[in-house]
């Protein structure tokens, strides 16, 4: 047993190796959780049908419908009327892929379905130290709780639905160390925006990040999650964070995780996931949570951030002035001028219930800007009853906004929930790359509380005047 | 299984854009289909028809080399994006730097993602209608009238790439290892 100081990325990796790796091939690394939703996973099903394969472990896989299921109510028979027919029919394949395997598949009418990264955890299947891994690149979510998660391809979902395994060369670690605290009006979102500028869209490439320090320590479990949520939008693997109590009393009760005394004795186990005193990082970078603002994107690329009280920046490359044009932006210009089109609170990045809590309670009392469609999308079944015995579903009604079922919608456009050709979004999701949220489509990403004020005004704003009106009553 | 690669000799296509992101190469509402295949009529989907679209420029069709910008194929994990590529007919991909997991999607499916500095990248964007010579087995790029530059590639990709090998197929024969793996834990279906 080596004594030699880890990080936590090293304890979890080492605890996974099936066969090490060495210069003729990567290591084996066995798959704790493998979460599976219905649009990477098809053509994987096909690989293990044409070998005539089993799913090895059923029990370790976990499915959902998200990324391309609509948010309107499906019928009695749990069918979308009038669904695109693609779509409709990989959401039958995926139940019928389920069937065949036996496979848990949070279907509609369960209460469990939504995004696969919100599904997780709340259901207890994120596991402290477990090794997660899904088709989908946002997997990096699950690194919250002190797992190692990443996004996997549709080849590599064929390999651990068959063999619960996977190939891999060890990844490079980068420490994120956030000092301080962050100012009022500023989250866990604006963080990970900052994070981004910090390293780059692709600074984190071939690195697990671990995100250290005070500012990361004060989070809750839902802002841990967007952080671990967007280490990927900096290019890297993963993002961890070390377990502590909040991610033990988050998880205490919840349906995956042992009950009882039996978790007591998992928590002890799940104590020692830290990085050791004298571990070394490939690379470290030091974030001042104190000057962060409310932040947005101004671009097209997730290193295009900019505080939201500020003037556009001048573009320093050919791909910033592209990323300014298509945004038809002028540098100097206040980002906050920017009047906008669609305001959409949602996904695996912003749509927990905190989140719609904090969008809520920006915007109770008020109206919607005209001309301005607001979609408020909850994360999961469990997200939309919650908030729902809470009222917040009146208070975004009330106010002018749509009210949806579960679902990644606008956040990749697969459905019927789009920006229009041209419009500007002002989302809480995690991409503003062109068209992601429908063809022509401009993305300015925020934290839930911008998206909201910027919801009222009719255009980019600053969330922090109607949070200090609630501060003050 | 993937067609064994060697090398490629072939003119380019010129994607001169940094983080060209999994999103442009195929746009999620393509990502309905079931079929690993016929991605490539909507590979650039959103690029495609525009005047400075360079899928669209003469001879792109018969190009099996793509150049690119850093951070080539960050984003979505989407393994659409390198079907659509390679059904468009590229087998390989220059570029400074990759997303990751693209770079091993690339590599599962026969598409060489070829990492050189940028200033080499400048001189083969300097020639455009220039041939570019791909050769794995050397680990070389190589163009007419210039220094050849060699690329990084890990012995087990490349190994795989020169041979067509099956990664699951090496997965699979390692079944006496996972099973012990999971004996040793004491796990025969904890969860
Ligand atoms: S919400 Fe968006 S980022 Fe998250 S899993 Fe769905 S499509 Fe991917």
């Amino acid at each position: 047993m080596s004594t030699a100081p880890r990080t936590l990325f090293d304890k979890v990796w080492d605890g996974h190796v099936v066969v090490p790796e060495c210069v003729e091939h990567p290591a084996v690394l066995y798959v704790d959780l493998h979460l599976v939703h219905e649009v990477t996973s098809p053509q994987a099903f096909a690989m293990l049908a044409a070998r005539g394969l089993k799913v090895r472990r059923p029990d370790r896989t976990l499915a959902t419908l998200d990324h391309s299921t609509p948010t309107y109510a499906p019928d009695a028979e749990g069918r979308w009327p009038g669904i695109d027919p693609a779509a409709g029919s990989q959401i039958e394949a995926l139940r019928a892929h389920c069937r065949t395997h036996g496979i848990d598949l949070c279907d509609v009418g369960s209460g469990r379905r939504g995004i696969v990264h919100v599904v997780g955890p709340e259901q207890g299947r994120t596991w402290p130290g477990g090794l997660i891994v899904c088709g989908d690149s946002h997997t990096s979510t699950h690194g919250a709780f002190g797992a190692l998660a990443f996004g996997i391809g549709t080849t590599e979902v064929g390999h651990v639905l068959a063999t619960q395994c996977l190939l891999q060369r060890k990844p490079k670690t980068l420490l994120v160390r956030v000092d301080g605290e962050l100012g009022p009006g500023v989250t866990a979102k604006d963080l990970a925006l900052a994070v981004c500028g910090a390293l780059g869209a692709g600074g984190g490439a071939g690195s697990v990040l671990e995100y250290q320090g005070a500012a990361v320590r004060a989070l809750s479990m839902e802002g841990r999650m967007t952080l671990c949520n967007m280490a990927i939008e900096a290019g890297a693997r993963a993002g961890m964070v070390a377990p502590d109590d909040v991610t033990f009393d988050w998880l205490r009760g919840r349906p995956g995780v042992p009950q009882g005394t039996a978790f007591d004795e998992a928590v002890v186990g799940w104590r020692r996931l830290f990085t050791d005193e004298g571990a070394r990082f490939d690379r470290e970078v030091v974030v001042d949570a104190s000057a962060i603002a409310p932040t947005v994107t101004w671009g097209t690329a997730s290193d295009m951030t900019m505080p939201v009280d500020g003037p556009v920046p001048e573009p320093s490359s050919d791909t910033e002035s592209a990323a300014l044009a298509y945004m038809e932006l002028a540098p100097g210009q206040p980002i906050r001028a920017k009047s906008i089109d669609v305001v959409f609170i949602g996904s695996c990045t912003n749509g927990r219930i905190e989140d719609l809590r904090a969008a809520a309670s920006v915007i109770e009392g008020r109206r919607v800007a005209p001309g301005v469609r607001m979609l408020v999308v909850p994360g999961s079944d469990q997200v939309r009853a919650q908030a729902e015995s809470e009222g917040l579903d009146r208070v975004f009604v009330a106010a002018g906004a749509e009210w949806r079922e579960p679902g990644c919608s606008m956040c990749i456009a697969m459905n019927e929930d789009r920006v229009p050709d041209g419009g500007f979004a002002v989302s809480t999701s995690n991409r503003n790359f062109r068209g992601r949220q429908g063809p022509g489509s401009r993305t300015f990403l925020a934290s839930p509380e911008t998206a909201a004020a910027s919801a009222i005004e009719g255009h980019v704003a600053d969330p922090r005047p109607y949070l200090q009106e609630v501060s003050r009553a | 299984m993937p067609e064994p690669f060697r090398s490629i000799t072939s003119r380019f296509v010129l994607v001169d854009r940094d983080h060209v992101d999994t999103d442009q190469i195929i746009p999620a509402r393509f990502l309905t289909t079931t079929s690993r295949d016929g991605l490539g009529a909507h590979a650039f989907a959103d690029w495609r028809g525009r005047p400075d679209c360079p899928l669209d420029a003469p001879g792109a069709e018969d190009a099996r080399i793509l150049v690119g910008g850093a951070n080539f194929g960050c984003g979505s994990s989407r393994e659409h994006a390198v079907w659509a590529l390679v059904d468009f007919g590229f087998r390989a991909v220059i570029a400074p730097s990759f997303g990751d997991i693209f770079r091993r999607n690339a590599v599962e499916n026969g598409l060489l993602p070829v990492q050189v500095a940028a200033d080499q990248i400048a001189a083969i964007r300097a020639h455009p209608d220039a041939e570019v010579t791909v050769d794995l087995e050397a680990c070389e790029v190589r163009m007419a009238g210039h220094r050849s530059a060699s690329f990084p590639a890990d012995a087990f990709g490349r190994h795989c790439l020169l041979h067509g090998v099956d990664t699951l197929g090496f997965l699979l024969e390692r079944a006496a290892d996972i099973e012990a793996f999971e004996v040793a834990r004491g796990d025969g279906g904890v969860r």
